[in-house]
């Protein structure tokens, strides 16, 4: 097992195209690290210059202690799962096992037996005689992450391992994922663009943009405190609340006489968006105690919740979770109030936490 | 990856069309079936006279008005293919060894220098990619006959003239270029993870493409080089050009100089005809499926 240290990572590719600008990454021992992010944002290609399969134009990559820089994929004791799964179509599921095996020349009966374990452990013995076109999407995905786990890597990178699966089968290979990488305990990078998939799996996510790093923290850092408008906007369905926010008499008011706890150190010179998370805001009867006018636009009932599109006044409307007991119906007068704690502050020129 | 032509071709749509639209239909399909029944009859009659003049007795052959049925069959002109007047071999038997020779060496070279070239142009991102791709088609532009001269020249040079090797040189000249093309459309489907995931699980990259892409390819490769195998056997006016003596040409110069002279023996004309082209036949029908595989390629889904 080996951390993964990442430094100035930049790649251009011959047309011209900057696909990561700058990286800085440290992922530590054993932990399942999540690199989020729209497609485009550069961590896919981060994720195969860690894995050898691409050379950065500049730039460090250290697994372990070893700077990994000009060693071709096979010597870096990595193993990758793919999104299209990559299974030798033209081979059995033992031999798409026994494949990584074969090629560090291990003699065949300790091929059988590794085979033979990691087959019990994920699964798979009655597909072993199967070939790929015969397997489904879930059991290609168990073939493929058995295979990644057949060679006892020091670690494992995962390129949106779960894209291709239905809605119902994802939960559960994401919920096989976190108990594998716990029970084994191998540093695991995972590329998705599902903020899902990364909130439920990570121990730290690092939100990429444009081929640099937005922030890098667990699940309820990003969530909480996003560090840009970017994360703010990204993260979280519905997004954050945007809103164009002065400081006035130590408060933060909003548009339409809104009113939030302001965080300390807050520049007063400059133009604010405070960031409202949706289950940060309450919909009331309006004329409720501390609640400004507003007015419902629509209302998305999701059996669980209910979102809430409200005008209060605002450049756009504001998102309300609220639970299923309280029922307004469109154009309905209602009272909308801050119900969280310190909202994160943004400056609208740099786009960056601030507060 | 190789589908037959039942899976290729949609079966045909139920037709719930009105009554009078159908009559219509109906029309057309008469006139379809005319004209491809003519087109057939001009198409396969020079085809059904070889094999007829191949069996008839020579009397027959040269009998007037012709004979299309009530003829004695005979096998001699098959006979006389192989087997010499006087006994032993013929020369034509020696110049379909020639032909087998040429044709299978400028195949197998052809592919094995192309495969790895066409590999390469679909995986790897090269400086003008595209204009080096287009300079390797236009070299199939004009016709090859334009070159003759400067390659007979050349060839006299090197004094590669009247002999196999330089037969089958220039047909792998010409057949690379198609090689290439025809393949990378096949690498093109392969998808490039198969090599990622083999050289993650610790293959180079040359062992990845050996182990995994390869073996994928084999379907392509043989429908490839069916095409370039019928194009070296058919190729006539290189081969009549470059080649004189007997030992060195191949069948179809071979053939064509059986015409000419004083008599000409149509039924040996017509029988070693035949024996030419069954190998083209045979070969076609047994890699009918990848032919096809070949021509939907790309209506495969991934």
């Amino acid at each position: 097992m080996a951390g993964i240290e990442v430094t100035s990572l930049h790649k251009r590719y011959p047309d011209g195209t900057v696909a990561v600008e700058h990286v800085d990454l440290s992922i530590g021992d054993g932990e399942l690290f999540v690199m989020l992010g729209p497609s485009g944002c550069g961590k896919t290609t981060t994720l195969r210059a860690m894995a050898g399969l691409e050379r950065q134009t500049s730039g460090d990559i250290r697994i372990g202690r070893t700077l990994v820089n000009d060693l071709p994929p096979a010597e870096r004791d990595i193993a990758m799962v793919f999104q299209f799964y990559a299974l030798y179509p033209h081979l059995k599921t033992r031999d798409n096992l026994a494949f990584p095996l074969r090629a560090e020349g291990k003699p065949e009966k300790e091929v059988r037996e590794r085979v033979a374990e990691v087959a019990r452990m994920m699964q798979l013995e009655r597909l072993l005689d199967r070939k790929p076109q015969r397997l489904s999407g879930g059991e290609q995905q168990r073939v493929a992450l058995a295979r990644a786990l057949v060679r006892r890597p020091q670690a494992f990178l995962m390129d949106e391992p779960l894209t291709n699966l239905d809605a119902e089968l994802r939960a559960d290979v994401r919920t096989e994922i976190k108990h594998l990488q716990a029970d084994l305990g191998t540093t695991m990078v995972y590329v998705t663009h599902d903020q899902v998939e990364a909130m439920s799996l990570g121990h730290r996510i690092a939100i990429l943009n444009k081929g640099r790093v937005e922030q890098v923290g667990t699940p309820l850092e990003v969530y909480d405190r996003p560090a840009s408008l970017f994360c703010a906007a990204f993260i979280g369905s519905p997004p954050m609340n945007l809103i164009e926010v002065q400081v006035e008499e130590g408060a933060l008011h909003g548009p339409g006489g809104l009113v939030l706890t302001p965080p300390d150190g807050l520049p007063r010179d400059r133009s604010l968006v405070a960031g409202v998370r949706p289950e940060a805001l309450e919909v009331t009867a309006p004329g409720a105690e501390d609640t400004v006018p507003a007015r419902v636009v629509s209302a998305e009932a999701l059996g669980d919740e209910i979102i809430y599109v409200v005008d209060h006044g605002g450049a756009a409307d504001v998102r309300v979770r609220m639970p299923p007991t309280v029922r307004f119906a469109a154009d309905d007068r209602v009272g909308l109030r801050h119900a969280g704690g310190t909202p994160p502050v943004y400056d609208t020129s740099t786009e960056e936490l601030v507060a | 990856m190789a589908i037959s032509i039942d899976e290729a071709v949609p079966g045909p749509a139920t037709d719930d069309a009105p009554a009078e639209r159908r009559r219509g239909g109906r029309g057309r399909m008469v006139v379809e079936v005319l004209l491809l029944t003519a087109l057939a009859v001009a198409m396969l009659f020079p085809v059904l006279w070889m094999l007829e003049t191949s069996i008839k007795e020579n009397r027959d052959v040269y009998a007037v008005p012709a004979k299309f049925f009530g003829f004695d069959i005979t096998l001699d002109h098959y006979k006389d293919v192989f087997v010499a007047r006087g006994g032993g071999q013929s020369d034509l038997s020696g110049s379909f060894l020639n032909s087998v020779v040429v044709a299978g060496a400028s195949t197998v070279l052809a592919t094995v220098l192309g495969v790895p070239a066409a590999w390469a142009y679909s995986r790897f991102t090269l400086k003008a990619k595209k204009d080096q791709l287009f300079f390797i088609l236009s070299t199939r532009f004009m016709p090859p006959v334009v070159v003759v001269i400067p390659i007979f020249l050349m060839y006299r040079e090197l004094g590669l003239i009247d002999s196999k090797l330089g037969l089958v040189l220039i047909y792998a000249a010409f057949n690379v270029p198609f090689t290439i093309w025809m393949m990378k459309g096949f690498v093109d489907e392969v998808p490039a993870e198969y090599e990622d995931a083999a050289m993650l699980d610790g293959y180079t990259r040359l062992q990845a493409f050996w182990r995994v892409t390869l073996p994928l390819l084999v379907p392509g490769i043989a429908a490839t080089a069916v095409f370039a195998l019928i194009f070296s056997w058919n190729e006539f006016v290189f081969a009549i050009f470059l080649t004189s003596s007997q030992e060195v040409r191949t069948a179809p110069p071979a053939i064509a100089g059986l015409i000419g002279g004083t008599t000409v023996d149509w039924g040996l004309v017509a029988a070693s005809a035949v024996v030419f082209a069954l190998p083209v036949l045979v070969f076609a029908y047994l890699v009918r499926k990848h032919l096809v595989a070949g021509v939907t390629l790309g209506a495969v889904r991934r």
